[in-house]
């Protein structure tokens, strides 16, 4: 082929080629649906975090478990942006692009740096998957790629090679190209294979013959490397260790640490955790982690509904446990009338909401953050609750523990919103003493003396928490309004202004149990505030970092509390000319602070399924300085 | 020998709350709390440990008028916010009460799921065969051709018998009674509370004011004893005022036919034996409506099982005993993970 004579001539071997150190690099997996690009890109995550790099990932994935193969809608692709110096991003551009057929080049070479490398398998790139992915010409052949660096390469014949020794079939081998092509990047990259290595003998541990052929093809993608005569150019690497605040760490997702944080947050609590949950995309995972922690005396409950996985957890934290749902957006509608029901009943509960792209069933496996509103309003009547977000997977566990201190002080439902980003994303995390976290013991109340089910705290204004099976408590609740006191039935029409009213000020008090909001980084007042929520912390904070390395002076303000908003918030914001809020949604945030402060908040809106890039952000930064 | 002291037997009145009922008067409700609150004097539950949970309708503020613990919720979600209780605190003596609307209709899912699942609750189903308390409108037990404010012409669809569809979910125990029966009701009670697992229990209950009369056929004092049959486990399934008459398999068939028993009739021996743990029999049985068959009532069908909420703590408990489980510190650490040093 001709880029394989083009690069034998052009070749130098190993000894003669320096390692060209980089401070960072992003790489993107691409292939079918079948290629394995999730496994390879998890484990290439796992080398780069045991190797001391920061990094942040994006797995970008179809909804259809298996499309069609060789097509561009089943194209999966894996990125991650490693570096030795702080990743807030899964990155922008990716400076190489890993394609394991035509169709993962068709889909994803516009995302490729110009000058950035390609590495494709030429032995799917076969007249038929050609078409399948919509090439009239063979882009191998054509100037189709003149603008990037291109290394051809025979994956699928090499990785048959390299597994003749191994007792697989030949499907059975070539499903291990994806450990070839990790091999090489693993080269590339400077990576040891060890963990790797030693992974695949664990999870093949029934199947010998299959892993030793996936270990047998990663080496030899690995010794291809080494030993290859490849094209001109520096294509081997090295990113140095970034710097780490000292401590033991470990890369999480949002699920993982959102399912751990809802766990610690329920010990600290002194309760029993039920979560109840009826699976969708993206926040099935969240059951499927808590449902092995069994032994953490954590209850799972797989309802047969949306409703009744609401239901059962109201059910739960009646009855004296701490029930928590999650859903993502459709079935977050689902379960409306449900959180009606524990705002008025008051009762503690937490609902996590894996957002997703919309409306109806939208794109379920890409990112958004449209249920802001959703959370914040979207129930019949005056329903005010608790509102948090996550920005990042491993500040999932931080919010998770909040939640439940939330929902246990105030008698409320509090709602996470994550989104699919931080669900999928990893990250490094430093690991937390749980053991030295202050603990917020619940106090049930048992005495009898003068007891009303709706008495409030005169600081929290909650009602007192009675489990059934107290002595001398028995009452009764439910969705009717109740007696301001006594809880029983009243359609007295001062009483329901007052319930209204107490139901709204007990989430408007809440301000003042947490923390004021900070700037993250830039000035306190100044010409313009970045103001976002969620997973777009990290393209934001880079965005915001880089403007003011390049001398324009703005600030980032990211809010955790989303509802009630933090009680400085309003004259934080007065303190800026001008207030740019980026967000995956139409501008739903924008929407909130206008009508709450009055100022004037500009949306920078995006909803692609895709998170913010860097330079999307910068632009605007730049356009709202210079205006 | 200690002292001991004489711990007061519980009646009714202990289970009744303080609240005025607010059913109309001459609704069939009243006959039924009536017949719970003996029948829970009876079983002698501490009220602090049993929980009524409730949906909407009519029958849904029964919660209110008990003085145990109680929660009236959503429309038709009761089965699964008691299923949330009893997984909670599989203590607790959880009731769900319903109607023919709130359990079949709006809940139906969650009645099936509920049923199939064997969670230990009672759920008392209240079929009415109309929504009261919105004001008339057929339900999906309603008769063919019944007419109503939303079916002036009469209703064109087809009801649904809550036993057949209890039995069909696989439920493990289902019984049926009449709201004034005041003999068997508080028995049918007990036993349905006895049942470990899901027991549900069909109530048919006169709306005085908007279907008043619905089960007459088989209700009525003077004629019930030949348009009922109240089974018992073991015994022949006899009925009529003076016992003269008895259902059977009608030869080379699977239907039941009722058979003159006695002088000129058929022996007693001929005549089927209710099995209380026979599925297909319950099914037969419940299928039997006047004027050609006696309406069954008892319980049709008892096979207990393993109830959910066991089920779920054994599989926690078998967790907790096997795991090496050292706390959420250490859950945290399992797996890849690597310190960095102070420089």
């Amino acid at each position: 082929m001709e880029n394989d004579r083009a690069m034998a001539e052009a070749a130098l071997t190993l000894d003669e080629v320096p390692r060209e150190e980089l401070e960072s690099a992003v790489i993107r997996f691409a292939g079918d649906s079948g290629d394995g690009m999730q496994l390879t890109g998890g484990r290439f995550t796992e080398t780069t975090a045991l190797a001391g790099n920061d990094l942040t990932t994006f797995p970008d994935f179809p909804a259809e478990i298996r499309a069609p193969i060789g097509t561009t809608y089943g194209v999966s692709a894996f990125q991650i942006n490693f570096g030795s110096r702080n990743v807030m991003t899964s990155g922008d551009l990716p400076d190489v692009l890993v394609c394991m057929n035509p169709a993962a080049l068709k889909v994803n070479l516009s995302e490729l740096r110009e000058g950035g490398l390609v590495i494709v398998d030429t032995g799917t790139f076969t007249d038929k998957n050609l078409q399948k992915a919509g090439y009239e010409a063979n882009p191998l052949d054509d100037d189709s790629l003149s603008r990037y660096r291109v290394m051809a390469i025979d994956i699928s014949k090499l990785t048959l090679e390299a597994v003749k020794e191994c007792e697989v079939s030949k499907k059975e081998g070539l499903r291990a190209k994806n450990l070839w092509t990790l091999g090489l990047i693993y080269w590339m990259y400077d990576r040891d294979v060890a963990a790797t290595v030693e992974w695949l003998g664990t999870k093949f541990k029934k199947l010998p013959n299959i892993a030793a052929a996936n270990i047998a093809c990663l080496k030899a993608g690995h010794a291809f490397g080494e030993t290859a005569e490849l094209p001109d150019g520096a294509l081997v690497y090295e990113i140095k260790p970034a710097t780490f605040r000292p401590g033991l760490y470990r890369t999480v997702t949002g699920t993982e640490a959102l399912a751990w944080g809802l766990v610690a947050g329920t010990q600290l609590a002194g309760l029993k955790l039920v979560f109840s949950s009826y699976p969708i995309t993206p926040a099935s995972t969240v059951l499927h982690v808590l449902s092995r922690l069994k032994a953490y005396d954590v209850v799972t409950f797989q309802a047969e509904d949306e409703i009744a996985a609401a239901g059962a957890a109201i059910g739960a934290s009646y009855a004296g446990a701490l029930g928590v749902t999650s859903s993502s957006g459709p079935g977050v509608a689902l379960k409306t009338e449900a959180l009606g029901l524990a705002i008025t009943a008051e009762l503690p509960l937490i609902l996590i909401n894996s957002q997703r792209a919309g409306p109806s069933t939208g794109m379920p496996t890409k990112t958004e953050q449209s249920d802001l509103y959703l959370a914040v309003y979207g129930r019949n009547a005056d329903a005010p609750l608790v509102v948090l977000a996550a920005r990042s997977s491993a500040e999932a566990f931080d919010v998770a523990i909040e939640a439940v201190r939330l929902a246990t002080r105030y008698m409320t439902p509090v709602v996470v919103l994550s989104d699919t980003f931080i669900a999928n994303a990893a990250e490094p995390w430093r690991l937390p003493d749980v053991g030295s976290l202050e603990p917020f013991p619940v106090a049930f109340h048992t005495d009898a003396e003068g007891f009303q089910p709706y008495r409030r705290d005169e600081e929290t204004l909650a009602r007192r928490w009675v489990k059934p099976g107290t002595p001398g408590l028995e009452h009764r609740i439910g969705g009717l309004e109740k007696d301001y006191t006594t809880g029983n039935v009243s359609y007295d029409p001062e009483n329901h202004q007052r319930m209204t009213d107490v139901r709204h000020e007990k989430i408007a008090r809440i301000a003042d149990d947490i923390p004021e909001q900070e700037v993250d980084q830039g000035p306190v007042q100044g010409p313009l505030a970045v103001v976002g929520w969620g997973s777009t912390y990290g393209p934001i904070s880079r965005a915001v970092e880089r403007s003011r390395e390049a001398g324009i002076s703005v600030s980032h303000i990211h809010l955790r509390y989303l509802n009630p908003l933090p009680r400085n918030l309003g004259d934080l914001l007065a303190g800026f000319d001008k207030v740019l809020v980026p967000e995956m949604n139409m501008g739903q945030l924008t929407t909130v602070l206008r009508s709450r402060y009055l100022v004037p908040a500009e949306s920078l809106s995006k909803v692609t399924g895709k998170p913010f890039k860097i330079a999307e952000i910068m632009d605007a930064i730049r356009a709202h300085s210079e205006a | 020998m200690n002292d001991t002291v004489a711990i007061p037997a519980l009646t009714p009145q202990d289970f009744t709350s303080d609240q005025e009922v607010r059913w109309c008067p001459g609704c069939g409700d009243y006959a039924i709390i009536k017949a719970v609150r003996k029948a829970l004097a009876e079983i002698g539950t501490d009220t602090k440990d049993v929980v009524f949970v409730s949906g909407i309708g009519c029958a849904a503020r029964f919660p209110y008028y008990m003085d145990t613990y109680g929660f009236h919720t959503i429309h038709g979600r009761a089965p699964a916010i008691a299923t949330g209780v009893k997984l909670a605190n599989p203590e607790l003596d959880v009731w769900v009460v319903s109607g023919d609307g709130d359990g079949l209709s709006i809940g139906g899912n969650h009645t099936l799921h509920a049923l199939r699942r064997n969670v230990d609750l009672n759920i008392l189903l209240f079929n009415n065969e109309i929504y009261g308390l919105t004001k008339g409108q057929y339900s999906p037990t309603s008769r063919e051709g019944t007419r109503s404010p939303s079916t002036p012409l009469g209703s064109v669809d087809h009801p649904l018998s809550a036993t057949r569809f209890a039995l069909g979910a696989g439920a493990r125990f289902v019984a049926r009674a009449v709201d004034t029966d005041q003999k068997r009701l508080p028995d049918i009670l007990k036993a349905a509370h006895a049942h470990k697992g899901t027991s549900f229990l069909e109530i048919f209950q006169n709306c005085i004011v908007y279907n008043d009369g619905a089960f007459d056929a088989f209700t009525e004092r003077k004629t019930a004893p030949e348009t009922q049959i109240f089974l018992e486990h073991g015994k022949p399934l006899i009925f009529g005022k003076e016992r003269d008459r008895g259902l059977r398999l009608a030869p080379g068939t699977f239907s039941l036919e009722v058979v003159p028993l006695g002088e000129g009739g058929v022996d007693e021996a001929e005549l089927l034996v209710h099995d209380q743990t026979n599925r297909p029999l319950a099914g037969i049985l419940a299928e039997m409506e006047p004027p050609d068959f006696p309406m069954a009532l008892g319980v049709l069908f008892c096979s207990p099982e393993e109830s959910y909420e066991a089920a779920v703590y054994a599989q926690i408990e078998d967790a907790k005993a096997k795991s090496k489980a050292d706390g959420i510190d250490a859950l945290l650490r399992t797996g890849h993970t690597w310190t960095v040093e102070a420089r």
